[in-house]
């Protein structure tokens, strides 16, 4: 049983920790992402990193509002959200979900709350290199694994590397689809696509994506974003292929390879 | 003398009225940008200095795809190469002189005629490879819905206009040098340049005597040189415009992680004013005779000046549209034609506060809905696909958001769906509807 501390705890203890893990809507509610997020959480007490949640006092970011068009929400979340954060005098965050992360590192400063924020592909690979986190070889090795860049990780942000070289460490076979890194489709939830439904079209855009991802016979799809994960996720399902080529967030790779 | 003359005055009155009608146009081109919101792009210098150094002078974007990006760097470069050229016509053309520049540079000005040659060569090659991609191969982003009618027709005049530039300079080189070696009693024709190009056109020119081939020398020199004149006035008809535009598109562009979206900010100061303790919710608004600010864009004026100079400098080149993935998947957003709509909406408006002395008047017509459809707009994903391939910075995902923007706070006109989504995040903090009290509850299992 691990239990996650939750900011107003330590706070109430006099406590401060070093970094605030941002759970996200996704990661609180969608089922599927919850195992992400615990995922990632039984990582970081693996790896005995100071950290808490906000809990209930966590609220959406605003993301899927501002890319609605819906600026006054967006902002009116913004703030309250940065009211929370300032008043514990948070630092640094971590977050599982690119489009938290890129709202809280981008457009949170203007409105008066700046951050170190990072996605927890760049904490993991951080903890790696300062020899807190080990890496397990077994369970992955020799497997091909496609990574699916997340356009709000990608393209938005400029962080390809991270999230590969904790795959490579795996010692798993690293293969990259044809439209990767800055030039990678999107999983056709962004936007606030997610949230409603397509536009008429010929085809829905998770199922060209997944259609890419299976282009190179990988055994394994990783991801790094809950949104990409229910795309891509409902692509392999479109194709009947759910038993063979799951789709894995990289918190999940790392923390089944350590059996935990 | 008058006559003597004559073809110098012609040449200056020709160089004047060309000089005159493009800054009439660049001039038009200006105060329509400046139809938009001002917006502050005036930081990092030295950034923005690189920046436009790397991707418009240095072309780096462009050669990501290498065959299209090759090709345009030989046209490129030849362009700019041959501009040095044009200043040795402009001067021979007012003083009626023939090959000014030859006496001072001596041995190098064979260099560089020779230079100018090969360059010429290898435009006609590229140019040739650019029509037939065009018509021959038909690629797919050449032929998209918005490229009907005039998009694609000013795209083939511009091949066809670069064709006959180069050949005519080429004929010219030519002739001169067919002259130069078989007529040394044309004295006016001195021994000047290196033709590595040219020389093999001397067979056309056997057997005809020294005032035909005068004649064709003339005639290539004055069509290549008007003809330069003309391309210099179409550019404002046509996307051709980015070879200018280019340059400060790629200066002002956003410097910013792409992820991040601007702020707007008339929420801002509303959002401040709701949340300010110290407000008076009683207060009469402020007398003001400015309409209040509309939040987000229907139509051109409601979009920021460097959202108009994209619109401007866009060629049309649809990489933008052929990495769109709802493109991609048969919707109809092409980030292309959000580009092209605004430039042909902003010249509309444009032209009628010209015939109008200066105001607008306004015409029952809008960027919204008129050019550009809500079910386009709904189709992004905002991915940043079109924002990352264009090869001079154009960001068509800023108009779509700025647009959105006006369909949900001024119109309330999101799609069902969204409306559902943004009243969860009001009323529980979640695009879902569950209780923001739950929020933790998956520490339970753990």
């Amino acid at each position: 049983m691990i239990k996650v501390p939750t900011l107003a705890e330590l706070t109430a203890e006099g406590k401060t920790p070093e970094i605030l893990f941002w759970v996200g809507c996704a990661g609180s509610f969608d089922e599927r992402a919850k195992k992400i997020t615990k995922a990632f959480v039984k990582l970081l007490h693996n790896t005995g990193v100071s950290y808490a949640v906000l809990g209930a006092e966590e609220s959406c970011t605003g993301d899927p509002a501002k890319r609605s068009g819906n600026e006054f929400l967006f902002q009116m979340q913004a703030v309250t959200n940065i009211e929370v954060l300032n008043g514990y005098g948070v630092k640094k965050i971590v977050t599982a979900c690119p489009h938290c992360f890129n709202t809280l590192k981008n457009e949170y400063p203007e409105l008066g709350g700046t951050y170190e924020v990072v996605h927890h592909t760049q904490l993991l690979k951080e903890l790696l290199d300062y020899g807190k986190l080990t890496i397990e070889t077994g369970t992955y090795k020799g497997k091909k694994i496609t990574f699916h860049d997340p356009c709000y990780l990608g393209r938005a942000n400029n962080v390809y590397e991270a999230p590969r070289e904790l795959i490579k460490k795996l010692d798993a076979e690293l293969v990259e689809m044809k439209n990767c890194k800055a030039k990678g489709l999107c999983c056709g939830a962004g936007g606030a696509q997610m949230f409603k439904e397509p536009e008429q079209g010929a085809k829905d855009i998770n199922i060209e994506r997944t259609e890419q991802a299976l282009e190179v016979k990988p055994d394994i799809i990783a991801a790094a974003c809950p949104f990409c994960n229910t795309m891509m996720t409902d692509g392999i399902k479109n194709k009947e292929k759910e038993g063979e080529v799951p789709v894995l967030d990289i918190a999940e790779l790392i923390a089944n390879a350590k059996d935990l | 003398m008058i006559f003597e003359f004559l073809p110098n005055v012609v040449f200056v009155f020709l160089l004047l009225t060309a000089a005159v009608i493009f800054t009439k146009n660049i001039l038009k081109i200006k105060n329509n940008i400046k139809l938009g919101k001002v917006i502050d792009r005036n930081d990092k210098k030295a950034e923005r200095w690189k920046n436009m150094a790397r991707i418009a002078l240095g072309q780096s974007k462009m050669v990501k795809r290498p065959i299209a990006g090759l090709l345009h760097v030989v046209v490129y470069v030849g362009f700019l190469v041959i501009n040095i050229e044009l200043l040795e016509i402009i001067v021979d053309g007012i003083f009626g002189t023939h090959r000014i520049f030859a006496p001072f540079l001596g041995g190098f000005y064979d260099v560089l005629i020779a230079t100018f040659e090969v360059f010429a060569f290898l435009v006609l090659i590229a140019v040739v490879v650019f029509w037939m991609r065009r018509n021959v191969i038909r690629l797919n982003r050449f032929w998209k819905k918005e490229m009907k009618g005039w998009p694609k027709l000013d795209a083939d005049l511009i091949l066809y206009f670069e064709i006959v530039l180069m050949s005519l300079f080429l004929m010219m080189n030519g002739a001169d040098y067919y002259i130069q070696t078989n007529f040394p009693e044309a004295i006016h024709y001195q021994q000047a340049g290196s033709f590595p190009i040219s020389q093999y056109l001397s067979s056309l020119f056997s057997g005809m005597s020294l005032d035909s081939i005068v004649l064709v020398e003339r005639t290539a020199w004055w069509m290549h040189i008007v003809g330069i004149f003309i391309f210099l006035n179409y550019l404002y008809y046509s996307k051709h415009l980015h070879i200018l535009l280019a340059f400060p598109n790629t200066y002002f562009a956003n410097l910013n992680a792409k992820g991040g979206f601007a702020n707007n900010p008339s929420v801002i100061a509303e959002v401040k004013l709701m949340l300010d303790p110290d407000a008076d919710p009683y207060a009469v608004p402020e007398e003001s005779s400015d309409e209040p600010d509309k939040f987000g864009a229907s139509d051109v004026m409601d979009l920021n000046r460097v959202q108009l100079l994209n619109a401007y400098t866009c060629t049309e080149c649809g990489r933008c549209t052929s990495e769109c993935p709802a493109n991609q998947t048969g919707k109809m957003l092409s980030p292309r034609k959000i580009m092209m709509d605004t430039r042909d909406r902003l010249t509309e408006v444009g032209d009628n506060i010209q015939k109008n002395k200066g105001v607008f008047v306004p015409d029952g017509k809008q960027l919204l809905n008129d050019y550009i459809s809500p079910e386009e707009l709904w189709a992004c994903t905002s991915c940043n696909a079109c924002v990352e391939t264009c090869p001079i910075d154009i960001d068509p995902l800023s108009i779509i958001m700025s647009m959105r923007q006006y369909l949900v706070m001024e119109e309330s006109a999101a799609p069902t769906d969204l409306n559902n989504m943004m009243g969860n995040i009001e009323n529980n903090g979640a695009p879902w509807p569950f209780n923001q009290q739950d929020r933790n509850n998956w520490v339970e299992d753990l």
